[in-house]
C-alpha cells in the first residue's frame, strides 16, 4: 500500500501529492498577501514563514521526485484519449519543474538580497545562502523571476485541478480517485 | 623599525593617552553641558544569527548633562533621540526600522532617557541608571560612561550599554536578529 503499482498510487505518493499541493497553493496565497499587507511587522513575519514553508516544500519535492524514480507510475485508464495520453507526461513534468523551480528561485532571491536576512526555517536551523553575488540588480531580477514563476506554477496547478475534476465528474474514471486512497482506487477500478 | 621599537612606541603612546584621561576627573567637570550633534554619535549594533549583524546610527538627538561636583551621584543626564533620523546605509532597512515593525515613528517620535542615579566606578567612569521610554514603554536601563576629556568648556564622554528591544515592543525578527541592541555612543557637550 505504500508503493505504487501499475494501476494505483501508494500512500507515500498520495500523501506527498496532497501535502505538496496544499503547501504550494498556501505559499502562493502567503506570498501574495505578505507583499500587500500594510503592517511591516506582520509582513516581515509572514516573509519568514513563507521562506520556512518554501524550504519545506523544496525538501518534500526532492523526496517526491526520488520516490517517483524509485517507483512504478500507474498507467492512465484505458478510456483516456490519445491527445490527453500524449499531453499528460508533459504537464506532469512541468508541474514537477514548477514545484522545484519556484522554491529554488526563492532561495536564490534571499541569497542575492542586499538585506542579507538569514533564512531560519521554523526557527530551527540556519539554511545557508547560495554562494551567489549580492546586488540590487540581482535581487530585482529574482523578485521578478520568483513572482512570475509562482504565477506560472499556480496556473499549472489550476489546470491540473480542472483536469482532475473533468476526469472525476465528466469522464467518471479513476484518475482523481486513485490519488485519494489506494483502497478506493482498488474498489473503483473496473474489473479486468 | 624593529618590532621591539614599535612595541615600546605603542606602550609610550598608550601611557600618554591613559595619563591624559585620568587627568580629567569627573569631580573637576562639574557643570551643565548641552549635548551637541557635532562631535557626538549614537551608534547601535544588533547581532544576527550565523554572524554579522545590523549596524546603524541616529543622526538627530539632543540632551543635557549636569555634573554635580559635590556629589557625582546627584548628576543628571537627559537625552532625547529622534528615531526618524535612523540610518543604516540601506534605505529599505531604514524604512523598515521607522515603520510600525520597530520604531513606529508615525506614532512615537521620540526615544527618551532620563537618568535616575549615577554611580561612580572610577576616577573618570560611572554607571548611569535611568528610565528609557520608547513606543510608550518605560524600563530602567544602565549605561557605562567614561569621561574622555575636557577642553575649553567642552566635555567628551563615551557611553555604552545593552538594551533588550523586546521590552519596547521592537522584538520583530528575533531570533534571527538578536534581542540585544548594543549601543556605542560618543557625546560632546558644551558648558552652559
Amino acid at each position: 500500500m505504500l508503493r505504487n503499482t501499475t494501476t494505483r498510487y501508494g500512500w507515500a505518493a498520495i500523501i506527498l501529492h496532497w501535502l505538496i499541493g496544499l503547501i504550494f497553493i498556501g505559499q502562493f496565497a502567503l506570498g501574495w498577501t505578505m507583499v500587500r499587507i500594510a503592517s511591516q511587522r506582520t509582513a516581515f513575519e509572514l516573509i519568514q514563514l513563507h521562506k520556512s514553508f518554501g524550504f519545506l516544500l523544496l525538501g518534500l519535492v526532492l523526496i517526491r521526485i526520488g520516490w517517483r524514480f524509485a517507483n512504478l507510475s500507474p498507467e492512465l485508464p484505458e478510456e483516456v484519449g490519445p491527445m490527453e495520453r500524449l499531453a499528460a507526461p508533459s504537464v506532469h513534468f512541468l508541474l514537477y519543474a514548477a514545484q522545484l523551480v519556484v522554491p529554488l528561485s526563492g532561495w536564490v532571491l534571499v541569497s542575492v538580497s542586499v538585506l542579507e536576512i538569514p533564512s531560519v526555517p521554523f526557527n530551527l536551523f540556519v539554511m545557508p545562502h547560495l554562494p551567489l553575488g549580492v546586488s540590487e540588480q540581482a535581487e530585482d531580477f529574482w523578485i521578478f523571476g520568483h513572482k512570475w514563476l509562482a504565477y506560472a506554477g499556480i496556473a499549472l496547478v489550476v489546470l491540473h485541478i480542472l483536469a482532475a475534476l473533468r476526469h472525476h465528474f465528466w469522464l467518471r474514471d479513476v484518475v482523481l480517485v486513485r490519488m485519494i486512497s489506494p483502497l478506493i482506487a482498488r474498489r473503483a477500478r473496473k474489473p479486468e | 623599525m624593529s618590532l621591539r621599537v614599535l612595541g615600546v612606541a605603542a606602550l609610550v603612546a598608550f601611557g600618554l593617552v591613559d595619563s591624559t584621561a585620568s587627568a580629567v576627573a569627573l569631580s573637576d567637570a562639574a557643570g551643565r553641558y548641552a549635548i551637541s550633534n557635532n562631535g557626538s554619535s549614537i551608534r547601535f549594533a544588533i547581532g544576527k544569527i550565523g554572524g554579522g549583524g545590523l549596524n546603524g546610527a541616529f543622526g538627530q538627538f539632543k540632551g543635557t548633562i549636569r555634573i554635580d561636583g559635590g556629589d557625582i551621584g546627584r548628576s543628571r543626564v537627559d537625552l532625547t533621540i529622534f528615531p526618524d533620523s535612523v540610518g543604516t546605509g540601506q534605505g529599505r532597512i531604514d524604512a523598515f526600522l521607522k515603520s510600525d515593525a520597530v520604531f513606529d515613528v508615525a506614532n512615537s517620535r521620540q526615544i527618551i532617557f532620563r537618568s535616575t542615579s549615577v554611580q561612580r566606578t572610577g576616577d573618570n567612569s560611572a554607571v548611569i541608571t535611568g528610565q528609557l521610554t520608547a513606543r510608550g514603554h518605560t524600563f530602567s536601563e544602565k549605561f557605562a560612561v567614561e569621561l574622555q576629556g575636557m577642553k575649553g568648556g567642552q566635555i567628551r564622554f563615551h557611553v555604552s550599554g545593552k538594551v533588550f528591544r523586546s521590552r519596547y515592543q521592537m522584538d520583530v525578527g528575533t531570533p534571527i536578529y538578536s534581542n540585544i541592541v548594543a549601543f556605542d555612543m560618543e557625546f560632546s557637550g558644551r558648558r552652559g
